[in-house]
């Protein structure tokens, strides 16, 4: 019976079909609502590119950026002070993430901006010596808050970068007499951070969103300038949704940045 | 005066002795094999003589001077890492699992030694490193990663990455037990041609062949201690022990 040219009739993935229109029809749906919406949708350009919004981005970039910076060096320190010898520093570790990582961030910052409250100065004996109030402005408490929230982050990732290295790396790079911060410099972290990477990445976007909570103690990033300018015209929706295109520009940007870290070290 | 000077090595992890006062002397130009079954210790006396592991007691000379021990008034004081870093420099290890740097390309891995530990300008090294993997048959897989290479080809590099530090002793630790058969032959003759121009190495193998027509001396270790000594044609044709005689008899 074998014959050599039966016609081959494919799966027909009807279900495929129904779930497609299924999705269409939602979304269609959702598009005219939102016309039909009691939206100045003109006005969503003009708040997009208003002076205060402008100066909440910058704010809000600059933040972002200063406390993951802070964060991803505070974090290797931890990570390296988690995996030493010395088991003083083990336990600060463990305690410093456990107390960063256990507190909600709101709380951290709300902290660190009423600190004058009990502490009205703070000093390094013989070093250094400031009034509280002056020292931890808005943006110091944000910094302090979402920065150290995110080092205890940053400070499991990194270990998690660390301890996925083949130890036969250390051994190698130890037997051509490379000292232990060249090896950890030129083997172990380009290597940990193809593991480092993309949870980084993650948390990034996670911190640009999160300067958000900073509105709460006065602080002009995007949604308290959305706040400001909708207090003066009364468009509460159309100024947050100039905000919020504003949080997805930064999101793509960084996503795409991203992507190129990730290409950058997975070489190999 | 010997490149290598063991006497009395022990070394335990936990309550498991594995060396039990092991003695050896390598002379400049010598190649010593290191055979045995697996468990008997070899590989663990091969990473005390670069102090990949600490010993417990006894002595380990390099060249003479103790490696990972400073002597000072009649003790041996554990060195820094940093200063046992130094140490190293001469003493090349070539692994059983090759441990190339995945994220740097064959020429890459030659050089990382040579700039960034000696301090050889890059030009330098790289021309070096060309000539290295030329030497080793390489030559058009310079710029290849570790990965897109086979087992021997990346063995043949790991070894152009110790000589790239130009040392005076050579550690191979199993070098072709990670090996496909057909690849083994490959490795071999680049340790063959390294011994023949008086390269001082010490191989732990369960390669006999390359033991009988390379090696000067023969060691055959069992549980932690070296039961049997000597040329290849005495310890590996005339066995005078009956553990030596039992492990070639399944070796072979």
């Amino acid at each position: 019976m074998a014959s050599s040219d039966l016609e081959v009739v494919p799966l027909r993935h009807w279900g495929r079909w129904v779930g497609a229109a299924a999705i269409v029809a939602v979304l269609g749906g959702l598009f005219a609502a939102f016309v039909d919406a009691k939206i100045i949708w003109a006005d969503v350009p003009e708040f997009f590119l208003h002076e205060t919004m402008l100066e909440g981005l910058l704010n809000t970039i600059v933040l972002a950026v200063c406390a993951q910076a802070g964060a991803i060096v505070l974090g290797v320190v931890i990570a390296l002070m988690r995996l030493s010898a010395n088991p003083v520093a083990r336990w600060f570790a463990v305690g410093y993430i456990w107390l960063f990582r256990g507190l909600p961030v709101l709380l951290q910052i709300l902290v660190w901006f009423n600190l004058a409250l009990v502490f009205e100065h703070i000093s390094i004996p013989m070093l250094f010596e400031a009034k509280t109030n002056v020292l931890v402005t808005a943006f110091v408490a944000a910094l302090l808050g979402l920065g150290l929230n995110e080092s205890a982050y940053m400070a499991e990732i990194v270990r998690a970068g660390l301890t996925s290295v083949d130890p036969g790396q250390v051994e190698a790079a130890k037997s051509i007499g490379m000292t232990p911060s060249l090896t950890l410099r030129r083997v172990v972290l380009p290597q940990a951070m193809r593991v480092i990477i993309p949870p980084t990445g993650n948390n990034f976007i996670n911190m640009l969103k999160g300067t958000s909570m900073a509105s709460v103690i006065g602080f002009l990033e995007l949604v308290h300038a959305a706040n400001n300018i909708a207090s003066r015209n009364l468009e509460v929706m159309e100024t947050l949704l100039a905000a919020a295109a504003w949080y997805m520009v930064l999101v793509s940007i960084a996503s795409v940045g991203q992507h190129y870290l990730e290409r950058r070290y997975g070489r190999g | 005066m010997a490149v290598v000077e063991a006497i009395g090595v022990r070394k335990s992890f936990g309550h498991t002795e594995v060396l039990r006062g092991v003695d050896l002397t390598v002379e400049q130009g010598q190649v010593v094999c290191m055979l045995g079954p697996s468990g008997a210790g070899k590989s663990t006396f091969l990473r005390c003589v670069n102090h990949l592991e600490t010993i417990d007691s006894g002595r380990i000379w390099v060249d003479g001077v103790p490696v990972g021990f400073r002597q000072h008034n009649g003790k041996l004081h554990e060195l820094r890492e940093k200063d046992v870093a130094a140490q190293r420099r001469h003493i090349g290890m070539v692994f059983q699992r090759f441990n190339l740097f995945p994220h740097r390309t064959a020429l890459e891995n030659i050089v990382e030694g040579p700039v960034q530990v000696l301090g050889v300008p890059v030009a330098k090294a790289r021309a070096d490193a060309l000539a290295l993997l030329e030497r080793v048959g390489l030559a058009e897989k310079a710029s290849a990663y570790p990965r897109q290479l086979s087992g021997g080809q990346q063995q043949r590099v790991a070894i152009a990455r110790s000589l790239a530090m130009k040392p005076k002793l050579m550690l191979f630790d199993e070098p072709t037990s990670a090996l496909d058969p057909e690849l083994v032959g490959e490795v071999l003759d680049v340790m063959v041609s390294l011994a023949r121009e008086g390269m001082t190495m010490i191989v732990v193998t369960h390669e006999v062949g390359f033991a009988r027509s390379v090696a000067d001396q023969v060691v055959f270790m069992v549980d932690g201690a070296i039961v049997e000594s000597g040329p290849p044609e005495q310890v590996l044709d005339n066995p005078q022990q009956p553990r030596t005689r039992q492990f070639l008899a399944k070796v072979f």
